[in-house]
């Protein structure tokens, strides 16, 4: 077992792992952090995406050991305080609908914004093509994300004036 | 069931997803995230291959390693092993003597983490011998030289015992043999295995409870997979409590029970929560569709009247029957599709194979037999010179019309879909040079038989609770059960709790499937409402001191003489000094027809009409979806949001199976391209350029409002629209799916 510092969602914390414990098993397991979800294991469909130090990863591909030192987000962690512009856009355009893999995909689309906040659509679906849905047809998704964008640029603007 | 025309000021509207807020925080929980302390892990031993006898286990090593507690094999089962299905109980709970097919669990690893039990999974010996030579295609299920994958013990009355065909279903009317056309197109269409692939992979916990026992489970249907456990378990029904979360997308593939009963018997064994949640891979030796072989041969007359319609389906079914055979049936019976046809002969077959056992998915056979009956169509279109949209206009059947004899008449104005969705293709325009267009269509039947329950309490303040037994995997039936609710009772929608997934709590519903909750649950929930409704009016009338006739209760309003009020206020004043709520009841039954070929007649039936438009690299044989149209006949769309969600991604989902799925087997039978990275589903960056879904809506549904069932429909002609844009673009036709661009590129050459 060895110890891995890390702060998830603004917390420290202190793991005890094993060294091959894959963060998305630390996360669920130890932290009860369950919104990362299992599915294929083999980093191909994004159900287990967070944030690590500003990049959205496969947390099922990614030793706990690994990430000591790193400040990690997951889907949890996307509002300090009710929900988040994107969170929002995501339910006033109906993208989740099993929900299953929508903690997924908001993570690969904050990376996205932290980067790019003004993405084109093919931008948006590039940077979530990573992300499978079997429930939508991935338009709903794409929108959210888009109108959360131009939503959060607006208000930019108007802080500005 | 009635539609009254009836509507209320949320019919229409696309309030938020009920459970929305809880999915987008990451607080929804599925049954893999439900902790249960002192809970034990389970890890299923299966064998390389798909048939293999089963000499002996060896489970010592396996039982000594750290954190197992226990090694289940069948011979700790009641013997003889009991079975489940619910078509056949033929199902065993863990394999007897022999593995049927590549996954088919031989015993259960049960320690107190994970990592102990995949570990010790690695020290269980099963000795044992593959058996060459299983039935893996359907040559293999109709030579008579081939292993039989069912032992005829089980299925003692059947005349087809000593065959790999469980049963064949024969429709038949008219003269098909008598029949004089003009020209007649046989072809014969090929449709792959290909699973579900929801993205939450199943899960199973069950934890013995007093004298009975709870069971959580990713499952579509609560209320069947608590009836398997009790019979199994030998408990009254009252003890057997099974709690279904939401499930992470179901599409048919968690309908049934799978590993319930297993799990329930370590749960027993220990008396300890026991735990079993599957890998993705695992899911592809779990479930998946049936795939077939259809042959059709259809006659017309020069100006393009169907004269004749003969089919020769079969449908390759797996080890177990699961409720495989039903798809067969059900699915074949509309095998002439929406058309007027004065002579059909259709034999269907379900046949066994060594392979996963299907059962149902998103469709129900539908999309097979779509794919055969329409890209036929569309060759006779080509041959005739006639537009493939006229042809199909000039043979659609009409409301009211009687197109299958003694069944349904056709429940919707079928044409305008197919007008809107060459509407929306731009049908009559100019096609851009290297570019083809396609259009099908399919039909769907709804349940045929149904019982749903719900009660609702109207709490003192105005507010709802409201108890359904439907499965919420994402189609949104929260959320229009609380539009029902709230429309009726003038309440907020965000102000009414759904509470489903716990048979203690909710009273009883059949199952969540066949697009028939909307219609189903929608009117026993309505029925309920009313109930409330009339139970107000009577404590109204009480305190007002007037006869009940002069006090009007219905879509959230009080109206009494010479004033109205608002339920929300009414219902205090209704309750008196006590206060307290009223609760309503609702139920709605459909008995069905024993008579009736498939148990009863259709209570609605899901019309699409799909339409695409393509460009096809001759070079590379890829396809470019430039533009994609699916049109719903739906009666109402109650959550239009909801519904295009729905029918946006039942399309993207045909288009996997048209264009990239496809499970593959080696000669053991042994599935090549398990889990993600071999198996494609579509991505962000395989949607067509352009998506367009609308909905026909004429009120003419049996549910709520004139609501129809959906959710299927979208899925059903993709592939024949695919298909035909195809052949359109650069003239390659293409009878076996996917369409992969391997296939066109080959077909490409070979016609040069």
């Amino acid at each position: 077992m060895i110890a891995v510092d890390l702060t998830v969602n603004g917390r420290q914390h202190t793991l005890e792992v094993a060294s091959d414990v894959f963060l998305l098993e630390a996360l669920r397991d130890q932290l009860g952090l369950t919104g990362a979800k299992e599915c294929c294991l083999e980093g191909e469909c994004g159900a287990c995406t967070v944030i690590v130090d500003g990049r959205s990863m496969n947390s099922c591909l990614i030793l706990a050991a690994e990430v000591e030192g790193t400040a990690i987000v997951t889907v949890e962690g996307l509002a300090d305080d009710g929900i988040s512009n994107l969170q929002r856009s995501f339910l006033d355009n109906a993208a989740a609908q099993c929900g299953f893999c929508i903690p997924g995909q908001l993570m690969a689309a904050a990376a996205l914004l932290q980067h790019n906040p003004s993405p084109t659509r093919a931008e948006i679906r590039q940077a979530l093509a990573g992300n499978l849905c079997r429930c939508a047809g991935y338009e709903q998704i794409a929108t959210s994300v888009y109108e959360a964008a131009a939503s959060m640029a607006g208000a930019d603007e108007e802080t500005m004036r | 069931m009635t539609s009254t025309g009836e509507t209320t000021e949320l019919v229409g509207r696309s309030p938020h997803r009920v459970g929305g807020v809880d999915r987008v925080t990451g607080s929804q929980e599925y049954v893999a995230d439900v902790r249960l302390p002192d809970a034990l892990h389970i890890q299923l031993v299966t064998l390389d291959c798909a048939r293999a006898r089963i000499i002996s286990i060896d489970t010592a090593r396996a039982e000594e390693a750290p954190g197992v507690v226990m090694v289940m094999t069948a011979d700790d089962l009641p013997q003889p092993v009991p079975r489940h299905g619910p078509q056949f109980q033929d199902r065993p709970v863990l394999a007897v003597g022999e593995t049927k097919y590549h996954g088919e669990p031989v015993a259960a690893v049960v320690a107190e983490t994970r990592r102990a039990a995949r570990a010790a999974v690695e020290l269980v010996t099963v000795e044992h011998e593959e058996l060459r030579g299983g039935v893996f295609t359907l040559a293999d299920a109709l030579d008579p030289e081939s292993p039989l994958v069912q032992s005829p013990q089980l299925r003692p009355d059947d005349p087809f015992a000593e065959t790999n065909i469980l049963a064949e279903h024969k429709y038949v009317w008219g003269e098909v043999d008598h029949a004089e056309a003009d020209l007649v197109v046989d072809n014969t269409y090929q449709f792959p295995m290909i699973t579900q692939f929801a993205i939450e992979p199943h899960g199973f916990m069950a934890a013995p409870q007093d004298d009975g026992i709870t069971v959580w489970s990713s499952v579509q249907h609560p209320f069947l997979l608590q009836k398997t456990i009790a019979r199994i378990l030998g408990l009254p029904l009252a003890r057997v409590r099974v709690l279904a979360p939401d499930p992470g997308g179901g599409f048919g593939g968690k309908q049934n029970p799978k590993y319930e009963p297993l799990v329930a018997f370590i749960a027993l064994a220990t008396r300890r929560p026991a735990r079993l949640i599957l890998g993705l891979g695992e899911t592809f030796q779990t479930v998946r569709r049936t795939s077939a072989t259809i042959r059709v041969r259809s006659g017309f007359d020069g100006d393009g009247t169907i004269v004749f319609q003969d089919f020769l389906s079969d449908f390759l079914i797996g080890a177990y029957v699961d409720i495989a055979d039903r798809v067969v049936g059900k699915s074949n019976y509309l095998a002439a599709g929406p058309y007027r046809v004065p002579n059909v002969r259709i034999v269907a077959r379900a046949l066994l194979s060594h392979t996963t056992p299907s059962t149902a998915m998103r469709g129900f056979g539908i999309p097979q037999l779509s794919w055969a009956r329409e890209s036929n169509i569309d060759e006779a279109a080509r041959q005739l010179g006639i537009d493939p949209l006229k042809l199909r206009l000039r043979n659609l059947a009409a409301r009211g019309e009687e197109f299958i004899p003694g069944e349904t008449a056709a429940d919707g104005k079928w044409a305008e879909t197919l007008e809107k969705a060459a509407e929306l293709i731009g049908w009559d325009t100019d096609l851009p040079a290297g570019r083809g267009r396609g259009i099908a269509v399919g039909l769907k039947s709804g349940p045929t038989t149904g019982l749903s329950y719900a009660t609702v309490r109207l709490l003192s303040d105005g507010s709802v609770v409201l108890y359904s037994g439907t499965s919420d995997m994402g189609q949104g039936a929260r959320t229009i059960f609380a539009q029902i609710a709230a429309g009726e009772l003038g309440t907020l929608v965000g102000s009414v709790r759904v509470v489903m997934g716990d048979t203690s709590l909710v009273p009883y519903d059949q199952q969540t499937s066949a697009s028939r909750s909307s219609v189903l649950m929608g009117n026993a929930v309505l029925r309920a409402c009313r109930d409330i409704q009339a139970k107000l009016r009577a404590l109204i009338a009480a305190h007002y001191d007037l006869d009940e006739s002069e006090v009007v209760v219905e879509e959230g309003m009080v109206m009494l003489p010479d004033y109205e009020m608002k339920i929300t206020r009414a219902v205090g004043i209704a309750l008196g000094r006590l206060g307290g709520e009223i609760i309503g009841n609702g139920e709605l039954r459909v008995e069905g027809d024993p008579d009736h070929p498939l148990g009863g007649k259709a209570v609605f039936y899901e019309l699409n009409c799909t339409a695409c438009e393509v460009e096809v690299d001759t070079e590379t044989g890829e396809i470019d979806l430039t533009r994609y149209v699916t049109v719903g006949d739906v009666g109402r769309a109650l959550n239009p949001n909801q519904v295009t969600g729905q029918d946006e991604g039942a399309a993207i989902m045909g288009l996997g199976h048209t264009l990239m799925e496809r499970m593959m087997l080696d000669e053991s039978g042994r599935i090549l391209n398990m889990g993600a990275v071999d198996y494609r589903i579509l991505t962000a960056m395989d949607v067509p350029h352009q998506m367009i879904s609308a909905s026909v809506e004429n009120a003419d549904g049996p549910g709520p409002y004139g609501i129809k069932g959906i959710s299927e429909g979208s899925l059903l002609a993709t592939a024949p629209a695919v298909a035909s844009a195809v052949t359109s673009a650069c003239g390659v036709v293409i009878r076996d799916l996917p369409i992969t661009p391997e296939r066109i590129w080959r077909a490409k050459r070979e016609q040069r």
